[in-house]
């Protein structure tokens, strides 16, 4: 009987602890997703454009992170696309005739002019942010990459 | 007893595996050779069928195996049936909705979720009926929650949570600026991991507790500690997903230090179970007993993968290749798989033990080609990613062609054992299936 009782008075203080652990675990979560969403993800771009944006709706449409990536995100059927635009031999043009002709397991994709243009305004606009493979990374002994970045921080894009 | 609806989750779950595996063969076929089936089924929808199939099996089958083990295991007096049936009909037509939306093209949202957006709206409406039945059924009659209590509480809110900011791109703050974008998209995913690994962990300690009859095992300050600690990583560890996006660099180094402990946990657990296990128990329990130990090796060899790749040192090279996709295959396959059909079995064996023993043999076979093919299936991956990373950094203006050249043999010996996967599982889940749907309309 009395054991039964420190028992349960003992899981009563294990609860109000555990909840106590738990209530500072979210409230520091909270905090840190705020600086996420904010301070921690922002740079000197300007916001992306429209036409950007109407192609960035045209990848999802069609999918096509099911075969390339960015940044090293996305499927490996086809090469990462990060920066496409900047490549030597390759840019705005190579991309368009690639889209509406195939190549290999490239699908052939019929879109319209004003497609193909949202289509590199989105790209060029993932080639502004950075570069993948970041072949300037200083890799250091304690397991850090320095990446070499391509846009600066500033507080004044939002 | 009325214990079809959660059987009806599980069943379901079953039935997604297969058609994910399905999927998953046949788009390896088309990677090889780009021609097959190209016109009827092209690469990026399938793909998507294969991805959101195989999440739908480890969600399904984690929540059928909780209200299972809630109501009938437990015999707790769920506060709604009505929710449990609604959560049921919503998803089944959900994933019959997500399957036309992706074999018909029409698509639209991101990887992992590339069905039509509007249809995470049926989403999360399912996980909030759940939070509702789950926590007024809980909250009230259990004092004293056992770990797995926590943790299945702590999945299903960061599950919705995670759901909602997967689709934070629909508001300019976001979809304006494409390194916050890219950063958070991840950042979601890997959480919805973390998320459902809470379910599925639960379960495990669940299954744990229960073969051995031993309460203590989910109630230990240790047991706790562990579970504060995958909740830790859960919510500061995604980072190792985007160590190459130039966020800022403190994003990185948060999660660089808050590195992959959440494996070590159920080792440590798993291990101290069957060091106590007595022999007696042993032979009633045999089939999810020794799936659960197998997967021990799996959590060593996956952990010892996700500490090493969550170097940035190591990331660095390892990102963007076949490497990451052993990765996550080796813990969606050798952990969550291996413990949610320990789940099923373990269910299946209060529902017709006879009849399982009976089926003990063919079981066993399927597991042990399970084990074995998966360990071809990883090693195939690995080899892949580092021929692509060899390729990549060592050498100069590698072509694509070339690189895709190089690792095709590695992919066709991924094709053959995820073949023989594919029929390990069948050998396991068809008899299975057939005791499951015997009670799906008790
Ligand atoms: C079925 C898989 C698949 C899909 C879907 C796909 N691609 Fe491709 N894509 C490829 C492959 C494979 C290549 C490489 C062809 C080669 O050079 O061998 C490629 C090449 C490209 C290239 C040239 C890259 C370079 O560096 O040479 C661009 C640009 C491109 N794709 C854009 C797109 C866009 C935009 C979409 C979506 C509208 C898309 N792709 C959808 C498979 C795909």
């Amino acid at each position: 009987m009395e054991n039964d009782k420190t028992h349960e008075q003992r899981n009563v203080v294990l609860t109000r602890q555990y909840r106590i652990i738990l209530f500072l675990l979210v409230a520091t979560f909270f905090i840190y997703n705020t600086a996420v969403y904010t301070i921690g993800t922002r740079n000197n771009l300007p916001p992306m454009s429209k036409k950007a944006m109407q192609g960035e709706l045209l990848w999802q449409k069609n999918n096509c992170t099911s075969c390339h990536q960015l940044y090293g995100l996305g499927g490996y059927l086809g090469p990462d696309l990060t920066n496409v635009i900047s490549a030597d031999g390759k840019g705005p043009n190579y991309v368009k005739a690639l889209m509406v002709s195939g190549i290999r397991a490239m699908p052939v994709f019929n879109f319209s002019k004003e497609e193909q243009d949202q289509i590199v305004a989105f790209l060029s606009c993932i080639d502004s942010t950075g570069y993948f493979p970041n072949h300037n990374a200083k890799l250091h002994f304690s397991g850090w990459v320095e990446l070499e970045y391509k846009t600066i921080y500033t507080e004044s894009n939002e | 007893m009325n214990k079809s609806f959660s059987i009806r989750f599980v069943s379901f779950g079953l039935l997604a595996l297969l058609i994910g595996m399905l999927a998953g063969i046949l788009i390896t076929i088309q990677y090889l050779n780009p021609g097959f089936l190209k016109a009827f089924l092209p690469f990026n929808h399938l793909r998507a069928v294969h991805v959101s199939s195989v999440v739908s099996w480890i969600i399904l089958s984690a929540v059928g195996s909780i209200y299972f083990y809630i109501e009938h295991d437990q015999n707790n007096k769920i506060f709604s049936k009505k929710l449990l049936q609604i959560h049921w009909y919503i998803y089944l037509f959900t994933g019959l909705a997500i399957l036309w939306s992706l074999f018909s093209g029409y698509m639209g949202g991101r990887e992992y979720l590339t069905f039509a957006p509007i249809l995470i709206i049926p989403i999360l409406a399912g996980w909030l009926l759940m939070s509702v039945n789950y926590f007024k059924t809980l909250l009230n009659q259990v004092k004293g929650w056992p770990v797995y209590y926590w943790m299945w509480g702590t999945g299903i809110v960061f599950m919705t949570y995670h759901l909602c900011e997967s689709n934070f791109w629909i508001f300019s703050h976001f979809r304006h600026h494409f390194i916050r974008d890219l950063t958070v998209q991840w950042k979601s995913y890997g959480s919805f991991v973390g998320s459902w690994n809470q379910l599925v962990y639960g379960i495990a300690i669940y299954l744990m507790a229960r073969l051995k009859g031993d309460e203590h095992i989910a109630k230990s300050k240790t047991v706790f500690f562990f579970y504060f600690l995958g909740l830790f990583n859960l919510m500061f560890g995604w980072a190792h997903h985007v160590y190459i996006v130039p966020n800022r660099p403190w994003i990185r180094m948060i999660a660089y230090a808050a590195s992959m402990t959440e494996w070590l946990v159920l080792g440590s657990l798993i291990l101290g179970w069957i060091r106590t296990f007595t022999k007696a128990e042993k032979q009633n329990n045999m089939l999810p007993f020794r799936f659960l130990v197998v997967t021990d090796i799996w959590i060593f060899l996956n952990v010892l993968l996700a500490i090493i790749i969550s170097i940035p040192a190591i990331n660095y090279y390892t990102h963007g290749t076949h490497i990451t996709v052993a990765h996550s295959m080796g813990t969606t396959i050798g952990i969550n798989t291996s413990i949610l059909l320990s789940s099923i079995m373990f269910i299946v064996s209060r529902l017709d033990a006879n009849c399982l023993r009976k089926r003990q043999k063919i079981i066993s076979i399927g597991m042990l080609l399970f084990n074995l093919s998966l360990f071809v299936f990883l090693a195939c991956l690995i080899l892949a990613g580092l021929k692509k990373s060899d390729m990549m950094y060592h050498q100069e203006a590698v072509y694509f062609a070339d690189m895709f050249k190089a690792i095709t043999l590695y992919i066709w010996g991924f094709l053959i054992a995820g073949i023989t996967l594919y029929i390990s599982i069948l050998l396991m889940t068809i008899p299975l299936f057939r005791i499951l749907l015997r009670n799906c309309r008790s």
